[in-house]
């Protein structure tokens, strides 16, 4: 087995609805979306967040885009204007979450590793 | 009847770049220009100005931005759409009547969409049993009634779309649905039924697409942000909608920026709670159903969308006030910058003990360090610099004002290599809470008004 970061594998965009922040996750590739069902329970999002998320974590399916939705409640300080958080709007809450590290077998993760290498030289050329 | 229209936004948020809109108008073709200027905190801004001044409480760039727009208009063949009207929507048509007197722009249309505002109407409801309860809480209205500084309706589609079919040329509203602002035209164009519900749900998530502007075309990008080109000239996104439903989103040809499957699926994703019932005034959208084909660069086909039928209710979005809050941050530099910046917080908080304040809640932050992402981001080295932010929130301004005073002072009573105090003592700000609820759809009605130069 080997680790692998979720950010890897997927992208994402997060925001708020009151005090409930909403997380979107989407694979990068269609053939990493069994996975990330799999393995990106609520249970496992809530543990990821610890004191971060003080009420529940839920979970809602877009097999159409590859991804996950994810609402935590209790997750903005009161949300919206009222918090006292830099971050009052969960902006910043999807990439907390894309830091999630995953065990797969050796070979898949050296798999997605040579993706995420050839995506990033891919963006060197294009840059050039 | 047209079998496609180009539907431009120009606007995500009242602030948003400046130059967006001309560029939509004259960088290409379009038939719409849709300006979103209102989120929750927008409306009870705009109604302190109001009361400050009962000729004010709308978007006033519109006005500056409509001498530019309004020769455009009849130039190149365009209308505009948009919810700046804030809580004076009369006014702000007013104003742009005004403008367009000016510019002897005989015959041009003005749509004005009112109703929205109940704050006055709060007892009348209350007494009819309507409780207008919080949608998270359930408590009842009468609990913040005295506080309450704002509430306005969420009107969709339907009265955009009778005031374009009397020939407005631009449409204000006040508190309307994103969303709406962009299925109107659709409606309007390809002579929609309101029951129609899929072709609905296609014209609401194409409005869910463009309500952020350059959110859905490389901005804010987490996917591949390295590999959007030129974000300094960012085109924002145009929805090509045809009569069948299908959109394709887009940009102006020679903008910067990037719209691919992957910033269209961030869009989507972005504050959405149970995708399968994205509600609005207009219709249930599915965005289980959305299918995507990138069909060529910048341009992404969206289609396949359902629809259910409209819940019978209205949303309803109240403010009130709900206290005061203060920030203060203070920077330390190495060595021991995170040390040295958890110290003073300490000492901070032993002063305002001691000072017998109280407040609801003091929040403590440490930017560059973990304010982000908490405990996940802490495992890191030591860092260089840290900013020490701190927060209160409270009932009671006088406690809030005595924080601000407490803050300078540890630049000189507390921890060393210290800076980054600008801009003078924190001041206490009101603070707006909402209130979320629903309203049953028979109990109000939208008025639509068409003014003529």
């Amino acid at each position: 087995m080997a680790r692998i970061r979720l950010y890897d594998i997927c992208h994402g965009r997060s925001g708020d609805k009151g005090d409930t922040a909403n997380v979107g996750i989407i694979v990068r590739k269609p053939e990493y979306y069994d996975l990330i069902r799999e393995r990106l329970t609520a249970e496992v999002v809530k543990a990821h967040f610890g004191e971060m998320v003080l009420g529940k974590v839920e979970r809602f399916e877009l097999p159409n885009l590859g991804a996950l939705n994810f609402l935590l409640h209790k997750a903005l300080g009161g949300g919206g204007t009222r918090s006292l958080k830099n971050d009052a709007q969960g902006k910043t809450l999807a990439a907390a979450l894309l830091r999630m590290e995953l065990e797969v077998p050796a070979e898949r993760a050296a798999e997605i590793r040579t993706d995420s290498r050839k995506e990033r030289q891919e963006h060197r050329e294009r840059a050039d | 009847m047209k079998d496609r229209i180009r539907i431009a936004s120009g606007q995500g948020f009242w602030g948003d770049l400046p130059s967006a809109p001309l560029d939509q108008a004259t960088r290409g073709p379009i038939d719409y220009l849709v300006l979103d200027y209102l989120a929750e905190v927008t409306m009870s801004i705009l109604r302190k100005q109001m009361r400050r001044d009962p000729a004010l409480g709308y978007a006033k760039d519109l006005v500056p931005l409509m001498r530019s727009l309004l020769p455009l208009m009849r130039e190149r063949g365009f209308r505009m759409v948009t919810n700046g009207g804030g809580v004076n929507p009369r006014a702000c048509a007013a104003a742009i009547l005004a403008e367009a007197k000016k510019h002897g722009q005989k015959g041009f249309k003005v749509g004005v969409v009112t109703g929205d505002d109940i704050l006055d109407r709060i007892d009348g409801f209350v007494s009819q049993g309507i409780p207008l309860a919080n949608m998270e809480t359930g408590e009842p209205v009468t609990t913040v009634r005295e506080r309450l500084e704002s509430a306005n309706i969420y009107f969709g589609a339907a009265p955009i779309v009778e005031a374009l079919r009397q020939g407005a040329d631009v449409v204000i509203t006040g508190r309307t649905t994103d969303t709406g602002l962009t299925l109107a035209p659709m409606i309007h164009e390809f002579g929609w039924r309101f029951d129609d519900w899929d072709r609905l749900a296609a014209g609401t998530v194409a409005g869910h697409i463009l309500e952020c502007g350059g959110q859905a075309s490389g901005g804010n990008f987490l996917g591949d942000w390295r590999s959007v080109p030129d974000l300094a000239d960012i085109g924002f996104p145009i929805a090509e909608a045809h009569a069948d439903g299908t959109v394709v989103i887009t940009k102006h040809e020679g903008t910067g920026g990037l719209v691919s499957s992957a910033t269209v699926k961030e869009q989507l994703l972005y504050e959405i709670g149970d995708p399968r019932t994205y509600i609005t005034p207009d219709c249930i959208a599915d965005f289980t159903s959305i299918r995507l084909d990138e069909v060529a660069p910048d341009r992404v086909r969206v289609h396949g969308v359902q629809g259910r039928p409209a819940t019978d209710s209205y949303k309803v979005s109240m403010a009130y006030l709900d206290g005061y809050t203060a920030f203060g941050t203070l920077t330390y530099a190495w060595p021991e910058a995170l040390e040295k910046a958890k110290a003073a917080d300490g000492i901070l908080r032993e002063r305002l003990r001691k000072a017998g304040l109280e407040f609801e809640e003091v929040r403590t932050e440490y930017l560059g360090h973990s304010s982000s992402h908490g405990h996940l981001s802490t495992a890191g080295s030591e860092p260089e610099e840290v900013v020490l932010r701190i927060g209160v929130k409270g009932s009671d301004p006088a406690a809030i004002e005595r924080f601000g005073m407490e803050l300078a002072p540890l630049i000189l009573t507390g921890p060393p290599s210290v800076t980054g105090f600008a801009g003078g003592r924190p001041k206490p700000s009101e603070v707006i809470s909402y209130w979320p609820a629903l309203i049953p759809k028979t109990a109000v009605t939208p008025t639509v008004e068409i003014l003529e130069v």
